[in-house]
């Protein structure tokens, strides 16, 4: 676990970069880390960043890719476009909610 | 009277009608049993099949032969669960039961149509091994299979017995080397996941094994859909993949009866508490097995492991007393890596899979994380245990709950 700054602010990380902490999640973070994957973000990214983080509130961990595309009505396809090579753990990342765990 | 219903005579289902016939009492309790079929099948037996290791025959018995006297065994298939009315209706003469306390084991099926043009080769060059059917097909292809690209992909997690691909491909690899044909053969071992399997320890080691016998992996490969007229398998991030033999673990999910009655979640599992194993939403409704949505692994030592927790609860809840028992993840898995060796992990939800000795420290004799002999032979074994223990509900001289003891911290590069 470590420091970062990003867009000013402290926050917590875990060594591939995701934020430990969703509480210290704002925007400009969001903008930042999704710089950092060569993302821009457009009113599209938003809605899925937007139901990811409501999903997670509700449930504790971030979504899986099924439950954001029959949540969010993006298509998996879409969010592949979105968010390119492995868009649950993309937009975990950029939502600052944790590395989702792969069940076993 | 009472009754004690149990959707699903599988592996949970008919363990916990065997504790439970031996707990309640008769007087007060009636306790049925209902399955849409009359077979019960040893569901780790499947992935010896299209090797030929196992005859068909060695992996079924009737379930008849499982269900105690005591238990009113029912062969219908379950049309609706109402649990706000407590009641169930099933599929032959809509037969209605009232129930008091009903326990969900209806476990989990394929669905190759989720992935598009799945279908267009399903059982010509495309099998799934997760089914009975589909494990006997693959036999037949592979007796006349002249070598080529072997793909195995997964679709997407949950699947029951995540390590049972790891298995196929190792498998695989002996087989067509004992068939003097190896170097005939591609294997490629397509996940969504970063890595042979999801935790760091196993991952690296497990990852070794893949390297050592020649298999390749295409980590974090979404499929999007099967040409099969081109033989290819595209993923959403434009990766395409040419095969001759498309091995497939389709998306599993939850019974239809599940999905039918609005209980599931985006798979149609049924949103169960970790610990207790009573469903997040009705307190007279109780989870075992793959039907259930806990983070363990969909496998056959998470239902016996699941069942000492779940017989206690129920038996509180009857009683009035508050949940005592908590179900801690626990999963022990073999690992058949071909050439007469096997792997042993032993996990559970807060800790990963690691090396070291099973189950007792220093002696073992299981060598964890490790291909041996020995861990082989404790695989072979296991299907007498399973038809003539396990499933007759008689416990363990292990104990259910997971233990660091005889366990290794190693440090993963």
């Amino acid at each position: 676990m470590a420091t970062k700054k990003i867009a000013g602010v402290d926050v917590q990380v875990n060594e591939e970069g995701f934020l430990t902490n969703p509480a210290e999640w704002n925007k400009e973070i969001a903008v930042e880390l999704a710089k950092e994957e060569g993302i821009e973000l457009t009113d599209a990214h938003w809605k899925v960043i937007e139901f990811c983080r409501s999903a997670a509130a509700v449930k504790g961990a971030a979504p899986t890719l099924r439950s954001i595309t029959n949540g969010s009505g993006v298509s998996t396809k879409d969010l592949f476009a979105l968010f390119p090579k492995g868009p649950a753990k993309k937009v975990a990342k950029i939502s600052g909610l944790g590395k989702p765990e792969g069940c076993v | 009277m009472k009754t004690f219903l149990i959707l699903g005579a599988g592996t949970g289902g008919t363990m916990m009608a065997n504790k439970l016939v031996k707990r309640l009492d008769p007087k007060e309790w009636k306790i049925i049993l209902v399955d849409k079929d009359e077979t019960h099948y040893y569901q780790p037996g499947f992935l010896f099949l299209p090797f030929e290791y196992y005859k068909p025959e060695e992996v079924y018995q009737p379930k008849k032969k499982f269900v105690p006297s005591g238990v009113e065994f029912i062969l219908s298939d379950v049309e609706l669960i109402e649990p706000e009315a407590n009641k169930v209706t099933l599929a032959k003469d809509k037969k209605v039961i009232h129930y008091d306390q009903l326990l969900i084991a209806t476990g989990t099926d394929i669905h190759p149509e989720e992935v598009d043009g799945m279908l267009d080769g399903w059982r010509q060059n495309i099998f799934d091994y997760f089914t009975f059917d589909g494990a006997m097909a693959l036999r037949e292809f592979l007796k006349n299979f002249k070598g080529g690209r072997v793909v195995l992909n997964i679709k997407e997690m949950p699947i029951k017995c995540p390590v049972a691909p790891l298995e196929f491909v190792y498998l695989a690899d002996y087989f067509f080397t004992q068939k003097g044909m190896r170097n005939k053969v591609d294997l490629i071992f397509t996940t969504p996941l970063s890595g042979p399997f999801t935790k760091p320890v196993s991952n690296k080691l497990l990852g070794d094994v893949m390297t050592k016998k020649g298999i390749h992996t295409e980590a974090e490969f979404d499929v999007m859909e099967v040409d099969a007229a081109k033989n290819i398998i595209r993923g959403y991030d434009g990766r395409e993949l040419e095969y001759d033999l498309l091995v497939s673990i389709p998306t599993n999910m939850g019974s239809d009866v599940i999905k039918r009655s609005g209980m599931g979640d985006d798979l149609y599992f049924v949103p169960t508490n970790k610990d207790t194993l009573r469903s997040e939403k009705y307190e007279n409704i109780w989870v075992i097995g793959d039907a259930a949505n806990i983070p363990a692994s969909k496998a056959g030592s998470v239902v016996h492991y699941a069942a000492e927790t779940l017989i206690e609860n129920i038996l509180d809840a009857l009683e009035g007393r508050p949940l005592s028992h908590k179900y801690d993840g626990h999963s022990t898995c073999h690992i058949l890596s071909g050439f007469n060796k096997s792997l042993l992990i032993d996990f559970s939800y807060d800790t990963e899979p690691l090396t070291g000795l099973y189950p007792f420290p220093v002696i073992g004799p299981f060598p964890l994380l490790k291909e041996s002999w020995f861990n082989y032979i404790g695989k072979l074994s296991f299907k007498w245990i399973y038809w003539n223990i396990m499933l007759r509900g008689i416990p363990f001289p292990l104990p259910p709950e997971y233990s660091i003891a005889g366990k290794k911290q190693v440090a993963v590069s």
